[in-house]
């Protein structure tokens, strides 16, 4: 299925410095998975790893597979370009395009990436990407407005409707509510529950309530010792993990002992 | 009690320290000043209409202007411009972007030296490259002189506004499978192009005043511009001439030259700061 990803023993570096080891999973099509771990265990490290935004680092490496859509992404033949448009990010703080407009924000992968469309179809890309973020009825009268002219919880979410309108099959977050107040994480968290349909979400938090709301399955990541790499200690369904997880180490995490 | 003694204390130095900032303010404002009231005074009785659109007139007959000097400097800072900003931006894009220590490193090295090397210098490194080449001063080669001054400014400010915009935008048009170079061109650049342009406009501003590496290059002129391959007056070259002249007219349309020069400098410069706060606004 296109919007499954697995990944075989997937390590990654900084230099020297080892941030995940050793990290098998698969990530089920059209279900929202979180990913929970105490601060620094790797999980951004993980998620970047993906859609090869990883290797932006300087000094970054990988190694092991990360298999989607039947092939594995770090082939030597597989272009970067053709993965982040198929798995798309939105990130920790919202990250508009300030000199565009709300609707050239949203248009921006389909203008830049290639992909000629005319006009109306543009628009109706714009329109359908803003609704399915929940963000049409907020700003479909100032659609020329600059996107730095919304408030924080209506940046993510034009940043989450960007992503969305190049059509992904994947969207990863990473920790996207952490600079929100209540009522816009509200919003994304809805946002979620209808994207689920068609995407498949990866969504790293440090919010225990969020990951039990929002995900179907759940990743504990965990650096057993410092200057250990960060792995994967368990993974399954949330209800699972939340009630009779397998491990000490995740009961103690979601029970909030550490971390 | 002792604390207030120390109140005041304070206050009397921090109000002394404040008095002398202004006064050291004023005192480097001054030439400014004086340059300006002596250039409008000396050349504003000389400035009219004549002097902008005619040719010099031969020595003993009174009247003629500078006009093809205006029009000389506008284009040989046009061909500065079409040869050192492509080459400027790029460099500096490279800077910005491509991130190999090794060779940034000796780039950036190699435009600081660049913009140290005394005008005069890339003048008569001209002279050898084109003029003795080409049998004879030129434009083009007046041009190309000017275009090498400006290139280190041009490159290193393209690098400083490009390092200027954050890296969560280059990630967030990566992220949705913009390739490398467009990413670079209609996301960076264009985020950072008002910082740019601010800053080209500068580097115009810097070389319409230069007069040294022209000696050797454009040389001068006394007849509207013919061709790239043809010597060109310019402003500078040509204040420089009058001023140096024994005749008392020559000095008057000297001064009103400079008063032109001096406009067009500043008209550069205030519309680059004009420009650049209205771009700024917009990114707020
Ligand atoms: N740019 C970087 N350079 C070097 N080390 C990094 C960099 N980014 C993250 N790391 C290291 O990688 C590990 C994992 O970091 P990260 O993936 O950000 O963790 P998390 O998102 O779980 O908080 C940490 O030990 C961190 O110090
Ligand atoms: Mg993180």
């Amino acid at each position: 299925m296109a919007g499954s990803i697995t990944t075989n023993n997937l390590s990654a570096t900084f230099g020297e410095v080892r941030a995940i080891e050793g990290i098998s999973i698969e990530i089920i099509a059209n279900k929202v998975t979180a990913l929970i771990g105490p601060s620094g265990c790797g999980k951004s490290t993980f998620l970047r790893c993906l859609n090869r935004m990883h290797e932006l680092v300087p000094g970054a490496g990988t190694t092991g597979e990360v298999i989607w859509d039947g092939r594995n992404i770090y082939a030597p033949d597989v272009d970067a370009t053709d993965v982040r448009r198929g798995i798309g990010m939105v990130f920790q703080k919202p990250n508009p395009f300030p000199l565009m407009s709300i609707a050239d924000n949203v248009s921006a992968g389909l203008r830049l990436a290639g992909s000629k469309r005319n006009k109306s179809a543009m628009e109706e890309a714009v329109e359908r990407s803003l609704r399915l973020a929940a963000l049409w009825d907020e700003v479909k009268n100032k659609l020329h407005k600059p996107g730095g002219s919304l408030s924080g919880g209506q940046q993510q979410r034009l940043c989450i409707a960007r992503a969305l309108a190049v059509e992904p099959d994947v969207i990863l977050m990473d920790e996207p509510c952490s600079a929100l107040d209540p009522a816009s994480t509200q919003k994304i968290e809805d946002t979620m529950d209808k994207l689920k349909d068609n995407y498949t979400i990866v969504i790293v938090t440090h919010n225990m309530q969020q990951a039990g709301r929002v995900s179907d399955f759940t990743g504990f990541l965990l650096t057993q010792e410092s200057g250990e790499p960060g792995r994967l200690i368990e993974y399954g369904p949330t209800s699972k993990i939340f009630t009779m997880p397998d491990h000490k180490e995740t009961e103690n995490y979601i029970t909030g002992r550490f971390g | 009690m002792n604390n207030g003694f120390n109140r005041r204390r304070r206050n009397a130095i921090s109000g002394l320290a404040y008095l002398l900032c202004v006064l050291a303010t004023i005192i480097a404002l001054i030439p400014l000043m004086l340059i300006l009231f002596y250039v409008i005074s000396q050349g504003a009785p000389a400035l009219n209409l004549d002097f902008l659109t005619q040719l010099p007139k031969p020595v003993g007959e009174t009247g003629g202007g500078m006009g093809n000097a205006i029009v000389g400097s506008l284009m040989l800072i046009g061909i500065a411009a079409v040869v050192g900003l492509p080459l400027g931006v790029l460099a500096g894009t490279y800077l910005a972007e491509f991130r190999s220590p090794r060779l940034s490193w000796t780039v950036r090295l190699l435009a600081d030296i660049l913009s140290g090397v005394p005008s005069i210098i890339i003048g008569v490194f001209v002279y050898t490259l084109l003029v003795l080449t080409m049998k004879h001063f030129s434009a083009l080669a007046g041009g190309v002189a000017l275009a090498i001054l400006m290139l280190p400014t041009v490159a290193r400010t393209t690098e400083e506004m490009l390092r200027m915009v954050p890296d969560t935008l280059r990630e967030a048009s990566l992220a949705l499978g913009i390739p490398r170079w467009r990413t670079i061109v209609s996301i960076i650049i264009k985020t950072a192009g008002g910082g740019i342009i601010t800053g080209i406009m500068l580097a115009l501003a810097r070389i319409a005043g230069e007069t040294a590496p022209l000696l050797f290059t454009a040389l001068s002129s006394r007849t509207w511009p013919t061709g790239l391959d043809k010597p060109v007056a310019s402003l500078p070259v040509q204040i420089y001439t009058y001023a140096i002249s024994p005749y008392e007219d020559w000095h008057q349309q000297a001064w009103a030259g400079s008063l032109v020069l001096v406009i067009m400098v500043l008209l550069l410069s205030v519309g680059s700061k004009l420009y650049f706060g209205r771009k700024m606004r917009s990114v707020r």
